[in-house]
Formats: structure tokens, sequence, C-alpha cells
């Protein structure tokens, strides 16, 4: 679709993007946006901003935005060139590491990494939790629509669809 | 992981590919809530601490960390052949989802709406995040060590803003090093 765009330094440039995404798909947004946007300029800023917003609206994980932005590049080819490098660390490091916890489970280096760093995922997962709070409200309606959800979801057993439902429409009709 | 607990069970590669479908389609703003709910209090198949030493596991490696949940879960109940069904249950939908809106992002662009009904909806999200961690929280050990790590870690990626490695990178050893000498 574009003289410039090389599909195999693309496939390339995220492949090795996610051999160094400790910390999920968040860390490696910025250098995303930069390859895409700044250094080869595939996209716009303001197509970028809306790509991403189409994805987070989809179903699934976050991280689908960048099937999205291949998609939009090359069609069919531009998806499989962005998302497949995504799926590398999962069915090699993943499933190695995977086989040797499974087959034991007992090894004092597996105990110690489990319970040693579970504190710390679960402490990263708290920061990331407060972070999105304060980046996705802007004033006090919007953190009271935050905690009243994180409280209804810890006491009630309602399908939270609902909420998020009720979220969309309130987003639409200028509510929040 | 205890000796005394009861033999896993081995699921079908029918229900696991079933069962992350169903996550990954219910997963709106974020993977880890559904996730969560999905495998410890619908299906029962991990207990609390299990999800979070999966998770943890997932977290450590490189890529997506629900991404590696989903195959850590799905070589554990059924080998190498769970794990591919489960990722392709995960992925697959939101592949074709996004595909789909691609194409009527090439139509029709982006519509204000979408924007407006995301703002909406990430704040119900956030506060799903919120729960979950709240939740997992609740699995550690009621001891000073594992708080104060978790503590650490909160205050230096979430208050004082410090780069994810440089953090992870002189909590982790420690925490390691110290639940080998104590054989937590």
């Amino acid at each position: 679709m574009d003289d410039r765009l090389d599909l195999g330094a693309l496939f390339l440039h995220f492949l090795a993007l996610w051999f160094v995404a400790v910390g999920g798909p968040s860390a490696i947004l910025p250098d995303i946006h930069r390859y895409v946007v700044e250094a080869h300029q595939l996209l716009t800023n303001r197509e970028f901003a809306e790509i991403y917003t189409l994805a987070q609206v989809a179903p699934g994980p976050n991280v689908m935005y960048v099937t999205l932005i291949g998609w939009h590049l090359a069609g069919w080819a531009g998806a499989a060139a962005t998302t497949i490098p995504l799926l590398v660390p999962a069915t090699t490091l993943t499933l190695l590491v995977g086989h040797l916890n499974e087959r034991y489970p007992n090894a004092a280096i597996f105990r110690a990494v489990r319970s040693g760093l579970m504190p710390i995922t679960i402490g990263l997962m708290f920061a990331s939790a407060t972070i999105l709070m304060r980046a996705v409200n802007h004033d006090w309606r919007g953190y009271v629509v935050t905690l009243l959800t994180a409280a209804l979801v810890l006491r009630k057993s309602w399908n939270p669809l609902w909420l998020l439902g009720a979220g969309a429409l309130a987003g639409v009709a200028g509510l929040v | 992981m205890q000796q005394a607990e009861p033999p896993k069970p081995y699921l079908s590669l029918w229900e696991l590919f079933v069962t992350f479908s169903r996550i990954t389609l219910s997963s709106f703003g974020g993977a880890l809530f559904w996730s969560r709910r999905g495998l410890v209090e619908r299906k029962r198949w991990l207990s609390e601490r299990e999800f979070a030493e999966l998770l943890t596991l997932g977290q450590l490696l490189p890529g997506p960390n629900v991404l590696n949940l989903t195959v850590l879960v799905g070589y554990r109940f059924a080998g190498w052949s769970g794990a591919a069904v489960s990722v392709a249950g995960y992925l697959g939908w939101p592949f074709l989802v996004v595909i789909g809106m691609g194409l009527a992002y090439q139509h029709y662009g982006a519509l204000p709406e979408v924007q407006q009904a995301l703002a909406g909806m990430s704040k119900i999200a956030a506060g799903l995040l919120l729960a979950t961690v709240i939740k997992l929280a609740m699995v550690l050990p009621r001891r000073v060590r594992p708080w104060l790590f978790g503590i650490l870690a909160f205050v230096g990626v979430g208050v004082l803003r410090w780069p994810l490695l440089w953090v992870v990178g002189a909590l982790a050893p420690c925490a390691v090093f110290l639940a080998w000498r104590a054989k937590d």
C-alpha cells in the first residue's frame, strides 16, 4: 500500500520489541509509536490515536492495537506481520518455563521465584491500576465511578458487562 | 504447591478453547479481570494463589502477561496442544474483531461516539482492574516481607514513577534471594 513500507523490517522490529517487553504491552507502546509515526511516518499521530482507541473498544487483550496497525498499513499481510511477533515469546520462552515449572514444581528456584516475585507483581499491578485511574479520570465524578465500580465488583456478583455497557452509554450521553 | 493438593484435572481441548474464547470475548477494557473471573471464580480451575503464581511467571516473561498466563494454563491442563488451543481461543476472536473494525474504520473513519464510549468504559475498566488487584493482594501471606516488597514496587513505579526496569531490577533479586533463604 505504501512504497516506504517494508513488511519484513516491520516484522523484525516488532519481534525484537516483544523479546524486551518484560512488563507487558504498555512498556513498548512508546517505541511502537516512535517507529510507525516518527521514524517511518507510516501513520499520522491522529491515525495512531484513532486506531489505538478502536482496539481498546474491541473485546480482547488491549494489545490487539498492533494487529490493527498492521491491517491498516498492508491488509492481511500487515496484520500477520505485526501479530505473529507477539506470539513468539509466549510460544517459546513461556512454554519452556511452563514446562519446567510443571515438571519440577518443588524445585527451590521455582518456589523462590514464585513466592518472592508474587508480591512485586501485585505491587506493580496496583501501580498500573492507580496510574490508569488517574489517566482516565479528569474530575471527581470519574473517580467516584471508578471507585464505586471496584466496590460493587468486590461485593456483588453482577456481570460487569452491564457496568461496562452503562459506562459506554454514559460516555456517549456526555454524563461522565 | 504442596504434595497434599488433589491432582489437577485433565481438561479437554474443546473446553479450554471455549473457556478462553468466552474470557476474551468478554474482555472489554483489559483482560486480567476477566481471566481471573473465568479461571478462578467460574471454572475453579485455579485457586487464588495458583492464579497469582502463574500470573507472576507470565509477568516475568517477555510479552503480554495475560497471554503468557493463557499459555501456562493451557499447558498445565492439556500439554502442548492445550496451550495451542487456549491461545487460538484467546487471540483468534479479537484478531477477527479488530480487523472487522479496521474495515469499518477505512470506510467511515473513527466516529466521535467511539471516543466518548471509550471514555465512559475506561472509568469502569479502571475500577475492574483495581478490584482484581485487591483480590490478588488477599493471597499474600500476612507477614512483613511480602507486603514490604509489594509496597516498595507500588511506590517506586506508581508514586515516584521510576522506570520499571530499575525498580524490578533492584527489588526482584533481593526478593527471590530472601524467599530462597527462608524456603517460602
